[in-house]
């Protein structure tokens, strides 16, 4: 094939890339614009496309405000989310400080029970949740959802610590203990400070993960349990109003925020890992 | 001196603990309902008078209907609901089934003129687990703008799709479409549950559904069939005569009911096994089931009284003044030609028939 | 001594500090799950209200109405699970079985409180006629087993027939089946999809400056990050018959208004839904795999003469292989188990298996029947998850 050939492979391949990214964020694009919509419809109204002022209001922010259904999920989903994430990270983190330990025995098999909540259909793990919390009497309770949320949200703590913990340099433990500190003071000294951005990351999966569970919240959950994503559910199938498209706006706004978060923990974690090797 | 001291202080205890466990299982009561502009018209109709008149404070929780939350809480002995706004069909499998309490000797007060409740209320009303509360109707609807010339008006025109073409919407359930399908093929109202129940009448009644399969909308939430109608996706849906009434009344939808062939079902109130509020929960369901407390409902929301007394005195919507007679199911010039939903038919075949309906739908 | 000491020591550092999450997993995670197999073939409840009906039935021919004496027992014992509340329990497994006779139990147990008699055998009969069927009372002989595989041959449309022996359902009641190979092409067209569409993405991003694959990163991670429902919702904005892509189709003037397309509530949905949301989880470990591979090979195969083509298919695709096992896998767990966005933009042919669990749990309360659908489908996961571990590994998942 000649050089021509070529370009225009080329061409097609760059056009083939631009276009599957275009599926990927567009679908979220369109969505904020038309959460400022004046008037209760899903699609661009002429005025929208005129760029009228008068077409465009904040209306459905408003009605997020006003119900206090709304309210209560926010309120719920920070909960859940919160204790869920606190949970998930106390037991991930110390299972992954395990895991790293060439001395522990099975770790293979361990580190495939420990993620296995991950790769579970979450339909499975909210039957088999529904069956057994219900029977403890957990069912339509706070704390029932914090449990299962902190059990799907632990293997992603598992697993970012354990990727933070292979690039963390093992002499600078035994520096320290042979420097006479003690196995305590040289973790939370030394290593702590060290994996702490791996830490936070999984923090932050974990939470989103709760953020964003809605299978489990829906067998389990009662009416005080309702959270963001459940609230959405039903808005979806019973009275749908662009009030979500309004909520899902500053849902992608929070993603954002949370996505740079990561970021930042990530590049720190680079940082922390060169002084490390340094 | 000093027995004296301690006889009083014991009183006062006694009595701080007789006035707080008083007040404490006094005032509350949880009241389970299908929320929206429903559970609206109840707290107008009736919550506000029994809270005033008892100062026993409702806590009101919406459901989507159905028994699965109430089982869980039953069968892991955690309740905490009192009462529930029900449907017949989980009304009757849950008494058997042990959820509800057994109420049939609860005392219900009689009809204004004195008539006794037994007398009042509509033959089975009253159920060993709850009370009749009000007369809804599944009913077929068309938006009046997308009708020139002669509009539909009975069943058999809701499957007519060369006479008016266009999307319909159903709900997606076996129970009132394979009904209506008989009708459309000229069963009459009162052989339908007789011809259902052969297998030859089944297949007839999904053959007949065959017909429209295609251009069928399948909706699943009472919000959905307006908004289907509204939004002009459908020309026709089927939908519950309250939702279509809050769309013309409240938000101007130019909304036609079809009474022809309606399907008639009634609401009922039942009170959780172990509920924690028992007492309480046995006081409301004497004021929520009076005639007043029935009217009260009617006057916010198209749903009828299931009291002989009640409809006489159904008067005007209680904001925009609109008659509500005539938009109940139970109005005479309503009631031509329907069809009551076969409780027993149903409890006894709906897994099978949902199990088949799903089936049929894959295909 | 000392050695001896940090030995142990050494051992009971690591393991005390997985054994929290081991056990909070065990009692969260994998106790739940042994309830709902447990739940699957487990259902004692009819043996645990009529159990000396049961006992005398094990002797009963099965062909002829039973005696007087089974009539009386199960009087008695009806007229016991009223007092108890649990006639609806027994009702409803029996019917599930011969369906048509959840009536027959509770207007029976009703009546004969009030009835007189010793004739039993013709006093429930008058009752209800039902019960001189001899079917009736093979299910409820059926129901009684307390443990059962019935949820499992329900579970995949097969029956007992009254003489025992296993057939398929009716043609008209088959429904599982169907689901099952549904919900597996969709799986599989959804992985394809990504693969097609993430492969490319994943490529670009492994060969530009390192400024232009952070914004390329980030435009696959923002969707990774929101919220699923609010994925679903954009969808539903966009292929809705008054959606913004039919709009803009009538604008083009490529459809007429009035057949506008139906993109939604239909396979189309489902398929263009399902391939969005999991797309990041395709790109993702192909990206990973492919950030790593270094461009000599690529260069050395071009010096040697060989064109892009070629040094493509023979040195880099081979190379790329980890990564597509890994994101097919990952894409193809996922969709098996999807539920949301089946149930929100499916319609009715977009359903899939797992809508059928959430119904029976939900609405049909068949709870056995749900569980034993579960199961089936963990099987399926199951049995993929260990294929993924053996041919990529567990530990080589990675998120960022």
């Amino acid at each position: 094939m000649d050089n021509f050939g070529w370009k225009v492979v080329r061409g097609v391949f760059v056009a083939v890339v631009v276009l599957g990214l275009c599926f990927l964020v567009l679908p979220l694009l369109v969505i904020v614009p038309l959460s400022f919509n004046a008037e209760p419809y899903f699609t661009f109204t002429e005025g929208m496309l005129r760029l009228d002022g008068e077409a465009y209001s904040l209306r459905w922010y408003r009605s997020i405000l006003e119900n206090p259904e709304w309210s209560k999920a926010i309120g719920n989903s920070f909960i859940i989310g919160v204790f869920a994430t606190l949970v998930a990270t106390v037991l991930g983190t110390l299972a992954a400080l395990g895991l790293n330990n060439p001395r522990l025995p099975f770790r293979q098999a361990i580190s495939a029970l420990l993620i296995s909540p991950m790769v579970t259909p979450v339909i499975i793990v909210a039957v088999g949740v529904f069956f057994f919390y219900s029977s403890m009497g957990l069912a339509q309770t706070h704390l029932g959802l914090i449990l299962a949320h902190a059990m799907l949200g632990a293997p992603f703590v598992v697993i970012t610590v354990t990727a933070t913990l292979a690039g963390f340099d093992q002499t600078l433990m035994r520096a320290a203990t042979s420097l006479g500190a003690g196995p305590l003071t040289a973790f939370t000294r030394i290593q702590l400070p060290l994996i702490s951005p791996g830490v936070l990351t999984g923090a932050l999966f974990a939470f989103i993960a709760s953020f964003d569970e809605v299978v489990v919240v829906l067998f389990l959950g009662g009416v005080d349990q309702r959270t963001i994503p459940r609230q959405m559910w039903s808005g979806i199938r019973e009275e749908i109003s662009p009030t979500i498209l309004a909520i899902a706006t500053l849902l992608i706004v929070f993603a954002i925020l949370l996505l740079l978060a990561v970021e930042l923990l990530q590049r720190r974690n680079k940082l922390s890992a060169e002084t490390s090797v340094k | 001196m000093k027995s004296k001291y301690l006889y009083k202080t014991s009183i006062a205890l006694a009595m701080a603990v007789v006035w707080t466990t008083g007040t404490s299982a006094e005032e509350t009561l949880t009241v389970v309902s299908f929320g929206g502009s429903y559970a609206k018209a109840c707290v107008d109709g009736y919550h506000k008078s029994f809270e005033e008149e008892t100062g026993i404070k409702i806590k009101l929780e919406d459901y989507n209907g159905g028994l699965a939350q109430v089982r869980a809480q039953v069968d892991a002995g955690a309740v905490h609901w009192d009462v529930l706004d029900t449907e017949s069909a989980p009304l009757m499998i849950g008494c058997d089934e042990g959820v509800f309490e057994e109420v049939s000797d609860l005392e219900l007060p009689p009809a204004p003129d004195g008539t006794p409740a037994a007398d009042d209320f509509f033959d089975g009303m009253l159920f060993d687990c709850g009370v009749g509360t009000l007369v809804y109707a599944t009913v077929m609807v068309y938006n009046s703008e997308n009708v020139d010339g002669e509009p539909p008006s009975t069943v058999k025109d809701f499957f007519d799709l060369e006479k008016f073409p266009g999307r319909r919407g159903m709900r997606r359930s076996p129970s009132g479409n394979l009904a209506w399908a008989l009708m459309a093929d000229g069963v009459p109202s009162d052989r339908i549950y007789e011809e259902l129940s052969t297998e030859k009448g089944l297949q007839r009644a999904f053959r007949k559904l065959d017909t429209i399969k295609e251009h069928v909308i399948w909706w699943e939430t009472g919000a959905q069939a307006p908004q289907l109608l509204a939004d002009g996706e459908v020309f026709m849906t089927t939908a519950w005569n309250g939702r279509i009434f809050n769309a013309q009344v409240l938000e101007n939808q130019p909304f036609v009911i079809i009474w022809d062939g309606h399907i008639r079902d009634y609401g009922a109130l039942a009170i959780v096994a172990g509920a924690p509020n028992l007492e309480n929960a046995k006081k409301f369901l004497q004021h929520a089931t009076s005639t007043r407390g029935m009217v009260g409902v009617a006057n916010h929301i198209s749903y009828a009284p299931v009291r002989h007394s009640g409809l006489p005195l159904v008067g005007k919507h209680a904001t925009t003044g609109v008659d509500m007679k005539p938009h109940m199911p139970t109005f005479p010039a309503n009631s031509k030609n329907f069809l009551w939903y076969d409780i027993e038919f149903w409890t006894d075949r709906e897994d099978e028939l949902i199990e088949r309906f799903n089936s049929w739908l894959s295909r | 001594m000392t050695d001896k000491r940090s030995g142990v020591q050494r051992l009971i550092v690591p393991v005390g500090l997985v054994l929290p999450l081991i056990a909070f997993i065990l009692v969260t995670f994998v106790i739940p799950l042994g309830s709902m197999v447990i739940q699957s073939v487990h259902d004692p409840e009819v043996a645990e209200v009529l159990p000396n009906t049961l006992n005398l039935l094990s002797e009963w021919d099965g062909t002829s109405v039973p005696s007087e004496e089974v009539f009386e027992s199960m009087a008695q014992e009806l007229v016991l699970s009223r007092e108890s509340r649990t006639t609806g329990k027994v009702a409803t497994r029996v019917n599930r079985i011969a369906s048509g006779t959840r009536s027959v139990f509770g207007k029976t147990a009703r009546r004969l409180e009030r009835i007189e008699t010793t004739e039993l055998r013709s006093a429930m009969i008058d009752i209800d006629d039902r019960w001189k069927d001899v079917e009736l009372w093979i299910a409820i002989r059926e129901a009684g087993r307390e443990y059962t595989v019935k949820h499992y041959l329900h579970a995949v449309d097969l029956e007992r027939e009254l003489d025992g022996g296993i057939h398929p359902v009716s043609e008209d009641q088959r429904i599982y089946n169907t689901l099952y190979l549904r919900t597996l092409f969709v799986s599989l067209a959804v992985t394809f999809f990504c693969f097609l569409i993430g492969y490319p993405i994943a490529y670009a991003i492994a060969n530009v400056s390192d400024s232009m694959a952070k914004i390329l990163l980030l435009i696959v991670l923002i969707p990774f990050w929101t919220s699923l429902l609010v994925r679903t919702t954009s969808w539903l904005v966009l292929l809705q018959n008054q959606g913004v892509v039919n709009d803009i189709l009538v604008w083009l003037g490529l459809v007429n208004d009035s057949d506008r397309l139906a993109l939604i509530h239909n396979m189309t949905g489902t398929l263009v839904a399902m391939t969005h949301v999991l797309l990041p989880f395709m790109i993702l470990p192909l990206y990973a795999v492919m950030r790593a591979i270094p461009t000599d090979y690529m260069k050395a195969a071009a010096s040697l003469g060989a064109n892009p083509a070629q040094s493509f298919v023979r040195v880099y695709f081979p190379q790329s292989l980890p990564g597509i096992s890994a994101g097919c896998l990952l894409v193809f767990i996922l969709s098996l188990g999807y539920y949301i966005t089946p149930a929100l933009v499916g319609g009715t042919k977009g359903q899939l298996i797992s809508n059928m669990i959430a119904y029976h749990i939900q609405s049909s309360l068949n709870w056995g029947l749900a569980a034993a659908i579960s199961v089936i489908l963990l099987t399926g996961v199951f049995i993929c998850y260990f294929i993924f571990d053996k041919w990529v590994g567990v530990d080589k998942l990675r998120l960022s």
